[in-house]
C-alpha cells in the first residue's frame, strides 16, 4: 500500500491520525448516496482526505440551478450524470483513491448488495422515501449511517445504527404527512448550508474511520444558519422500532417506500373530464379573491389553508375533484384528502386557468 | 408553571415565533402538545418530535417547571 506522504502530510502530522490513521483511511470504503448539495462537500472532503474507496449513487443529471450549491460541478458538467461528473472531479482531486459511480436510483433491489460492499453509508438524499429505505437497509445490513438533512436555513446531522445506537426510525418512527415538508426545490436553499451540513457529515465519517473523538451517536445536531446556533438533542434507541425493521428483512426487496411515505400518484383530470362528470364534488381550493371564479361549475369554495378544518363537511363516498389556479395547490389539497381517509380524489391539471381557456366550457 | 418553547424548521414559520415562554398547568408532554395545537391549529397538520432539556421524550413523559422544550420536525432536503 503506497501512501503519498506529501499529499496527506498536514493530517498525518496530527498525532491523533499519523501514518496509522492514514492507512485506516486508505483501507476504508464509504458509500455516499446523493451527489447533490450535501453529497458534493461530503465527497470532496472524503476524497481529499484519502478515503480509499468511495461509491457515489445518484440517478440525476447536473442542472444549472444546482451549481450555486453543488460545488463539484461546473458549467461544462451541466447535463451529465451527477455520479459520473462527481467521479471525474474526484479522480482529478485525488488520483490515489478508487471511486465507483452508480448513475442509478437506489432501490430495495440494489441497496443491500451495494451496502454490503462498504463500511459506512452516508445519506445525502433529498426525500423521505429514500431516507427510510437507506435507514432500514443499514439496519438489515448492519452498517453505520451518517445522516444529514436540511430545511431552508437549518440542518440536522446524526450518526445512526452505530454500535447499537438509535436508528433514524428511533428518531422519526413514521414519515411525515405527504406534502407537509417542502423540498429545497420548492422553497429554496442558500448554497452554504448544505456545504456546512455536508462537511459535518464528512467529519463524522472520518472520526468513525479513525476512531477518534466523540461520534454523534444517539445525538441529533441541529444547526440554525441564521442565528449561527448549534443545538444537540439526545435520542434513545427504541428496540421495538429496530426489531420492526429486522423482521422486515425477508420482505425488504418487495417493500414500497414511496407508498410507505404516502407518495401516491395523485389522479389527474382534464377540463374535458370535469365537463363530462356530473357526480363528483368539485372543490375550488383558491382564495375567494382569485379570478376567474367559474361560478357556472357550482364548485364548493374551500381555500387550501382551511381545508383541513372542513373535512367533516365532505362526503367520502363521492369522487372529489379539487382545483386551484394552476394545479399546484390542488395537488397538495388532494394529498391532504388522501391522508385523511378520502380514497376517490383527483385534481385538475392546469387549474382554473386551463378550465377557463377550455372552449366548450366557456359556453356553459 | 413556566416553560420555554423552541420551534425548529417549518414549525417556526407556522407559529411565527422561534422561541416563546408559555405558562401551563399540567406537567405531561401529551397535555403540552394539546395546548400547543390549541394555540397553533396548523400544528395539527405537521409532524414533530418533542425534546425536553435536550432529550427526546415520549408523550407519556413529564415536564418539570422551567424546562426548555424543543419541537423538532423532520427535514428531507439535501
Amino acid at each position: 500500500m503506497s501512501i503519498s506522504n506529501t499529499r496527506y502530510h498536514r493530517q498525518i502530522i496530527l498525532p491523533e491520525i499519523g501514518t496509522e490513521g492514514q492507512e485506516k483511511l486508505t483501507a476504508s470504503k464509504v458509500l455516499v448516496i446523493g451527489a447533490g448539495g450535501l453529497g458534493c462537500p461530503i465527497l470532496q472532503y472524503l476524497a481529499a482526505a484519502g478515503v480509499g474507496t468511495i461509491g457515489i449513487i445518484d440517478f440525476d443529471r447536473v442542472e444549472t440551478s444546482n451549481l450555486h450549491r453543488q460545488i463539484l460541478y461546473g458549467q461544462t458538467a451541466v447535463g451529465e450524470h451527477k455520479a459520473i461528473a462527481a467521479q471525474h472531479r474526484l479522480e482529478d482531486l485525488n488520483p490515489e483513491i478508487h471511486t465507483i459511480a452508480y448513475p442509478e436510483k437506489l432501490s430495495t433491489t440494489n441497496a443491500l448488495s451495494y451496502f454490503s460492499e462498504y463500511d459506512i453509508i452516508v445519506d445525502g438524499t433529498d426525500n423521505f422515501s429514500t431516507r427510510y429505505l437507506i435507514s432500514d437497509a443499514c439496519v438489515i445490513a448492519n452498517k453505520p449511517l451518517v445522516y444529514g438533512a436540511i430545511f431552508k436555513f437549518e440542518g440536522q446531522v446524526s450518526v445512526f445504527n452505530y454500535k447499537n445506537g438509535p436508528t433514524y426510525r428511533c428518531l422519526f418512527p413514521d414519515p411525515p404527512r405527504t406534502g407537509s415538508v417542502p423540498s429545497c426545490a420548492e422553497i429554496g436553499v442558500l448554497g452554504v448550508l448544505p456545504g456546512i451540513i455536508g462537511s459535518l457529515q464528512a467529519n463524522e465519517v472520518l472520526k468513525i474511520i479513525l476512531g477518534i473523538g466523540e461520534i454523534l451517536n444517539g445525538k441529533l445536531l441541529v444547526y440554525d444558519s441564521l442565528t449561527t446556533r448549534f443545538s444537540t438533542f439526545s435520542i434513545q434507541r427504541i428496540e421495538s422500532e429496530v426489531e420492526k425493521v429486522i423482521n422486515l428483512a425477508d420482505q425488504f426487496k418487495t417493500m414500497d417506500y414511496d407508498f410507505f411515505c404516502g407518495i401516491k400518484t395523485i389522479k389527474e383530470v382534464t377540463p374535458e373530464d370535469i365537463t363530462s362528470t356530473k357526480n363528483s364534488t368539485l372543490i375550488d381550493v383558491r382564495e375567494t379573491s382569485e379570478q376567474p371564479r367559474l361560478k357556472h361549475l357550482n364548485a364548493i369554495s374551500i381555500p387550501l389553508r382551511v381545508l383541513s378544518k372542513k373535512l367533516t363537511t365532505l362526503d367520502k363516498d363521492k369522487e372529489i375533484v379539487v382545483f386551484c389556479q394552476s394545479g399546484i395547490r390542488s395537488k397538495k389539497a388532494a394529498a391532504l384528502l388522501l391522508d385523511n381517509g378520502f380514497t376517490n380524489v383527483a385534481h385538475l391539471k392546469g387549474g382554473a386557468l386551463a378550465l377557463h381557456n377550455h372552449k366548450p366550457l366557456s359556453k356553459v | 408553571m413556566r416553560l420555554t418553547i423552541k420551534y425548529f424548521g417549518m414549525l417556526a414559520e407556522t407559529t411565527s415565533v422561534s422561541e416563546e415562554q408559555l405558562e401551563i398547568e399540567s406537567s405531561s408532554v401529551a397535555k403540552l402538545i394539546v395546548k400547543l395545537k390549541d394555540k397553533y391549529p396548523e400544528l395539527n397538520n405537521l409532524d414533530f418530535k418533542i425534546a425536553v432539556d435536550q432529550r427526546l421524550v415520549s408523550n407519556e413523559d413529564h415536564i418539570h417547571a422551567e424546562a426548555e422544550v424543543a419541537l423538532l420536525p423532520p427535514f428531507a432536503g439535501g
